[in-house]
């Protein structure tokens, strides 16, 4: 078969064994003489710990051991620091990471304070119950703006105060040219906590073997190399000795590939300690307090306008809730500050954050990592500038396009990968008149919008756009081997968790190699089998793994193709690889299979030339110069019971340009998966805190996730504007479907109930009691 | 989230059920659907030291007419009532109400009894029957007893039932030729426990006058709420457009007192009732009038 | 307090004979003591539908159900619905065709519930299958795969039933 599969909708490699039940997922290792974990976790949100008494618990039949921050001795230490910050001129930042069980202060409901370790789970958790901790209760600082005040709790006595950081960057001068705008705008917005709620839970399972010192770690995590690494280094052993596997995982959505949490510090040591396997899942109830937030943003943003609505700039403050300590560095907050510029000419910026301390779990990347804040910043400030100006909001979006000739687009500010924010390639304006055309945006406004508001109907569209920055470094590898079944390996240290690698990462080596997609198994998250990378995250693992790949499928198909050439007495310009053979073109009688040239690549016996390396495999690594920057547009039509104000969602379409496509169907599914996450984050998703930092809705009853009745149908449509920076021209795509479905929910809803009040949306996630309270707010 | 340990009990006979309650009193649970208990038992927040199992007692299920009630046996599981024929058509309301419990996976264990004692005001089961005029009979190794639907409600998850006894049977009136029914409820998605939810009922005489009326307020209080001042309003009149929104005032702002919490302010569930009123009572009259085969306009 | 119960279960069609303790939920029992690991468990709290398996034809949530509870019933788990990759059933190969599935976690719950909805509505409408989906939480796809392989399921399922009884022509 020589037909490219790079591109096409080809059916899945992963489905038969998901189908069928015949996947492992990491509850599903069973180990003998394995024991099973329970963690002891604060109840306060900030207190200091003054004893921990496990007797009782350890007199429990059934227990094997309990654990405190004491009996780890010199292995307690707070976690690493993930990421520094990166090079930006006006920055402070005061580091505060994780320690593994809490030892004299619990700054967070929920931070892991001993670990019992049982003979099954039921009894590890009945363990729990007689666990006596001595707390002294502090009053909790749960609110941002509260948290800054000057006699705010503390959520670090030694601070002084809650600032965590503290960032400006700038770009042309705001103050001079506010001066000369016919329009300003300016809001406070606020956006609230979420969680990414995957379907499967946490969990390590760890395994010390003495007798052959090594250490075997299942995780669900998005990263295996870097928790191998850093885990080595922590337990004194080499990385050799250390082999963590993420097999198939339920979800990742960003909180996976946060670490190092506290479960994956101690519980390699438990099994090192007591030499046997052990196991900790966390459950869902657990999952709410043990595993990282996000989503939590004030904002006073304010945009300058000519009256012909072209942008003259722009100025945010805003307030970053970091939690109770920061170990993934200022990710969040920078991605707000860089992605609120969009797909806009934003001559003069000016963006403040201060990331803030309080007594919740941290903050780290959750689908969108920060971009919906600044997407929802920016697209609330050009809906409420165009209604100031009485322009038509798709309208003024156009006229602050940055033009197609301009790119690579220098934002001058800098990144979250360390670099200046340039975006390699864009095309905008079809982006936004396919969107414009998709939805009926004209014959909308002005033919059925008007009938149907005459027949009683509250009914309102929207349009909003975005950047996704994606497809960041540092880098990926990828290993590909012909092996002597014929059939080819590819093998990287990304690891997956649905995205479809084991298919899309086969289409790239199949191309290169004619051999069918089915025939090609891909290997992830394994680290004895790849030993260098940093993991999936980002919206990259296409793009940088993906890039590998072909690398290295290419540098085989060369070996390959000189391999046969001495096999078959033949030149190599004269032959073709095609299924699964390399043949004489013209001459197919003339062939030999994969399969053979790979056992002669590996001979047994007998001498080689020098120089030569065994077998058809090469192993590449791809590193891009900078990222690629992804973008799009969704737009919606919705109705609202004016009473009740449940939606119906009539039409969603979105417009996605994530360079070239290595299979439309996987594409698709990522931005409806997106778009199911955005469309919670806009009506469903809030955790609720109460004044002592307990989550009130910690149950998937009360943190409402979206269902297919809440999901629209979509429509999407695609443009390819290839990115310079990989040979494929691939960008990402993981993350758009979530980031902006805030501002379009705001933006239709106000369009929707504007012949009601006149009221504006400037917070975010909604639901029907928010909604229908701000409309009787205006009245 | 593992349940604490209990001791468990399968009898194999009603008596032994009675004898196990005696025994064991408010150290035991009944284990019916086990929808709502078995979730308590997970999150600890029940932690039973007994947990006696009704399943396996085929005779506390089933749906009989008998004369002008319809009697369902505490054990007939919500998809059983979701299907039955006599529902259908002796007790409409109820059966266009069971298809909003949750999910179907979770209606086809969950019984009537196990919703009506675990007593959420927020569940559809306890409105409906309110809304119905349905009695409770309790059972103990003392006897047995009937309780009205009026004063089974205590508060959330607490109803009058001693902790001997268990309810066995609900009584329910036929729904006469002459009563109409609405039920609307809203919740946040499909499913889930309602913000607000309303049952009415009304009765008219040939001349369309309402002879009697029952509105049933859902997650508006610790109980579920019967209006009586507002549906008295509606005694003695026909439709009436003033008339509905009246009686809406008069229940969500009088007879109602919803909480705050996560999902919706209490000013919003107001609304809601105010609003769920308003269509119930339209449906109710419509549905009534046409039943009498007066011309419906 | 923790005596272990003997229980009898058919489960995919072979008997069981087992103990266990009565707080040991059902999702636990097919799980880790029966080592069919199809079914997954994403929330003990009967919400999200990952857990559900059918019970003597009926989908339940075995997260809300005793291993006790099962003692002389039949249970049918994923692992019953078909194993052979050549002749899956048309739901698995809907979804297949579909990309009606992503990591795979909530796959089995779906199915589990899915299989009694299309034997008794074998040509649902959109809005139906979202109906019957809607007991069931999946956080990767967005749905609309899942619609859309349910959709091709049910073609299939009509396409065999017509093959078996011989109408349809040769294929």
């Amino acid at each position: 078969m020589s037909e490219k599969v790079f591109g096409k909708r080809v059916k899945r490699n992963e489905d038969a064994r998901l189908l069928t039940g015949n996947a492992l997922f990491v509850d599903d290792v069973h180990l003998p003489h394995m024991g099973h974990i329970a963690f002891l976790r604060s109840p306060y949100a900030n207190a200091r710990i003054r004893s921990v008494d496990v007797s009782k618990a350890l007199e429990m039949e059934g227990v094997i051991a309990v654990f405190t921050a004491a009996d780890l001795g010199d292995y307690w230490k707070p976690a690493p620091l993930l990421l520094s910050p990166p090079p930006i001129e006006r920055l402070t930042f005061v580091e505060r990471t994780q320690p593994p069980l809490a030892k004299d202060f619990a700054r967070y409901v929920g931070e892991p304070v001993a670990i019992v370790v049982a003979e099954d789970r039921y009894l590890a958790e009945d363990a729990l119950d007689l666990i006596v901790v001595d707390f002294a209760v502090r009053k909790p600082v749960v609110d941002m703006e509260q948290a800054l005040e000057k006699d705010a709790p503390l959520v670090h006595d030694e601070l002084g105060d809650n600032v965590a950081a503290h960032v400006i960057q700038t770009k042309g001068d705001y103050d001079a040219i506010v001066k000369m705008a016919e329009v300003v705008v300016a809001r406070r917005f606020d956006y609230d906590r979420g969680t990414a709620a995957a379907m499967e839970n946490r969990g390590v399972v760890a395994e010390w073997d003495a007798l052959s010192q090594r250490m075997t770690i299942w995780d669900t995590t998005q990263a295996p190399i870097p928790i191998r690494n850093g885990l080595a280094k922590m337990l004194g052993l080499s990385e050799n000795q250390v082999r963590v596997i993420a097999p198939f995982i339920g979800g990742g959505f960003g909180p996976k590939v946060m670490m190092f949490y506290q479960e994956e510090i101690v519980v390699p040591w438990v099994s090192m300690k007591l030499k046997r396997p052990v196991k900790w899942i966390e459950d869902r109830h657990e999952n709410f307090y043990a595993t990282s937030h996000e989503r939590s943003q004030i904002h006073q943003a304010e945009i300058a306008v000519s009256k012909e609505g072209k942008i003259l700039g722009i100025k945010d403050i805003f307030y970053h809730d970091t939690g109770a300590y920061d170990p993934y560095g200022l990710t969040d907050p920078i991605n707000s500050q860089c992605t609120l510029l969009g797909i806009y000419e934003v001559p003069n910026y000016y963006s403040d954050f201060k990331a803030v301390f309080t007594n919740k779990i941290f903050v780290t990347p959750f689908r969108g990592a920060g971009r919906q804040h600044g997407v929802f910043v920016m697209e609330r400030l050009l809906d409420l500038a165009a209604k100031e100006l009485g322009m038509d909001r798709v309208e003024i979006r156009r006229r602050n396009l940055i033009p197609p000739d301009a790119f690579p687009y220098d934002n001058k500010i800098i990144y979250q990968d360390f670099a200046p924010l340039v975006y390699d390639s864009g095309n905008y304006e079809p982006v936004l008149d396919k969107a414009r055309e998709m939805i009926g945006w004209e014959k909308f406004i002005r033919e059925e919008q008007p009938k149907l508001r005459a027949e009683g109907k509250h009914i309102g569209i929207g349009l909003v756009t975005y950047v996704e920055g994606t497809g960041i470094g540092p880098y990926e590898g990828a290993r590909v081997q012909v092996l002597e079944s014929g059939k080819v390996s590819v093998v990287t240290g990304v690891g997956t968790q649905g995205q479809s690698h084991f298919t899309t990462f086969a289409q790239i080596a199949a191309d290169q190699l004619g051999i069918d997609v089915g025939d090609v198994e891909v290997v992830t998250g394994d680290t004895d089998l790849f030993h260098w990378g940093t993991g999936t995250f980002a919206s990259r693992g296409a793009v940088v793994a993906g890039s590998a790949v072909h690398a290295a499928a290419l540098e085989v198909r060369q070996k390959t193709l000189n391999a046969a050439a001495a096999y078959l007495n033949a030149d190599e310009t004269d032959l073709e690889l095609v299924d699964g053979q390399a043949r004489v073109i013209g001459d197919p009688a003339r062939a030999v299979s994969f399969g053979t040239l790979a056992e002669e690549a590996n001979p047994l016996r007998g001498a080689v030339k020098p120089g030569t390396v065994p077998g058809l495999e090469a192993t590449s690594y791809f590193g891009p110069e900078r990222g690629a920057t992804a973008c799009g547009a969704h737009a919606m039509i919705v109705e609202v019971d004016p009473e009740t104000m449940e939606l119906t969602i009539h039409k969603y379409v979105v417009v996605h340009d994530c360079g070239v496509l290595i299979n439309p169907l996987v594409v698709d599914g990522q931005i409806h998966g997106g778009v199911a996450q955005g469309v919670g984050n806009a009506f469903y998703e809030r955790l609720a805190y109460d004044d002592w930092g307990t989550i009130q809705n910690a149950s998937l009853r009360d943190f409402l996730l979206p269902t297919a009745q809440e999901v629209p149908a979509m429509e999407v449509g695609h443009e390819e504007t290839p990115s310079p920076y990989n040979p494929l021209g691939m960008k990402g795509t993981g993350e758009a479907g979530a980031i902006p479905v805030g501002p379009l929910f705001a933006s239709a809803l106000e369009d929707a109930l504007s012949d009601l009040a006149d009221f504006e949306i400037l917070e975010i996630p909604l639901s029907h009691s928010i909604l229908w309270g701000i409309t009787q707010a205006v009245e | 989230m593992k349940p604490a340990p209990f001791d468990y009990i399968s009898p194999g006979s009603f008596q032994e059920v009675l004898d196990s309650l005696h025994q064991y009193g408010s150290d035991a649970s009944l284990l019916a659907g086990g929808q709502s208990l078995i979730a308590a038992l997970n999150f600890r927040s029940m932690q039973p030291k007994v947990l006696i199992d009704l399943n396996k007692l085929p005779e506390l299920a089933y749906v009989r007419k008998d004369d002008g009630l319809v009697r369902i046996g505490a054990m007939t599981r919500q998809h059983t009532l979701e299907k039955d024929a006599i529902i259908e058509g002796l007790l409409p309301l109820m059966f266009e109400a069971v298809p909003y419990v949750a999910h179907l996976a979770i209606r086809t264990r969950g019984t009537i009894g196990g919703s009506l004692v675990y007593a959420d005001p927020a569940a559809e089961q306890p409105t409906i029957n309110l809304a119905l005029g349905a009695k409770f009979k309790a059972v103990s190794t003392t006897g047995e007893r009937w309780i009205p639907a009026e004063s089974f409600f205590l508060q959330t998850n607490h109803t009058a039932l001693k902790s001997d006894e268990i309810l066995t049977e609900v009584a329910v009136p036929v729904m006469s030729a002459s009563t109409g029914w609405g039920f609307e409820e809203v919740a946040r998605r499909d499913g889930d426990r309602v913000m607000m939810g309303v049952a009415a009922t009304v009765t008219l005489n040939e001349d369309g006058v309402c002879q009697d009326a029952r509105l049933v307020y859902q997650n508006s209080a610790p109980t579920p709420v019967l209006a009586e001042q507002a549906a008295d309003l509606l005694i003695g009149s026909q439709a009436n457009e003033d008339l509905f929104l009246e009686a809406a005032e008069v229940a969500s702002q009088g007879e109602i007192d919803p909480l705050t919490d996560v999902h919706a302010t209490a000013a919003f569930r107001r609304n809601l009732a105010r609003e769920l009123t308003l269509r119930t009572l339209r449906t109710a009259f419509e549905r009534a009038s046409k039943r009498e085969g007066t011309p419906h306009e | 307090m923790n005596k272990k119960i003997p229980i009898c279960v058919t489960v995919n069609g072979h008997l069981y004979e087992e103990d266990v303790e009565p707080r040991m939920l059902l999702s636990d029992f097919i799980r880790h003591q029966l080592r069919l690991k199809g079914t997954h468990v994403g929330c003990e709290h009967g919400v999200c539908g990952a857990c559900t398996i059918q019970f003597d034809g009926e989908p339940v949530r075995s997260c809300l159900m005793l291993a006790v509870q099962a003692d002389g019933h039949e249970i049918k788990t994923i692992e019953g619905l078909s194993a052979d990759i050549n002749a899956l059933h048309p739901l698995q190969e809907g979804f297949r065709e579909a990309h009606g599935l992503q990591c795979g976690y909530c796959t089995p719950g779906i199915l589990m519930t899915l299989e009694p909805f299309l034997d008794e509505n074998p040509m649902p409408t959109e809005e139906e299958i979202r109906h019957a989906l809607s007991g069931n939480l999946c956080r990767c796809t967005g749905y609309q795969h899942i619609v859309k392989g349910v959709s091709i399921a049910s073609e299939i399922r009509q396409q065999h039933l017509e093959d078996a009884s011989g109408e349809g022509g040769e294929k």
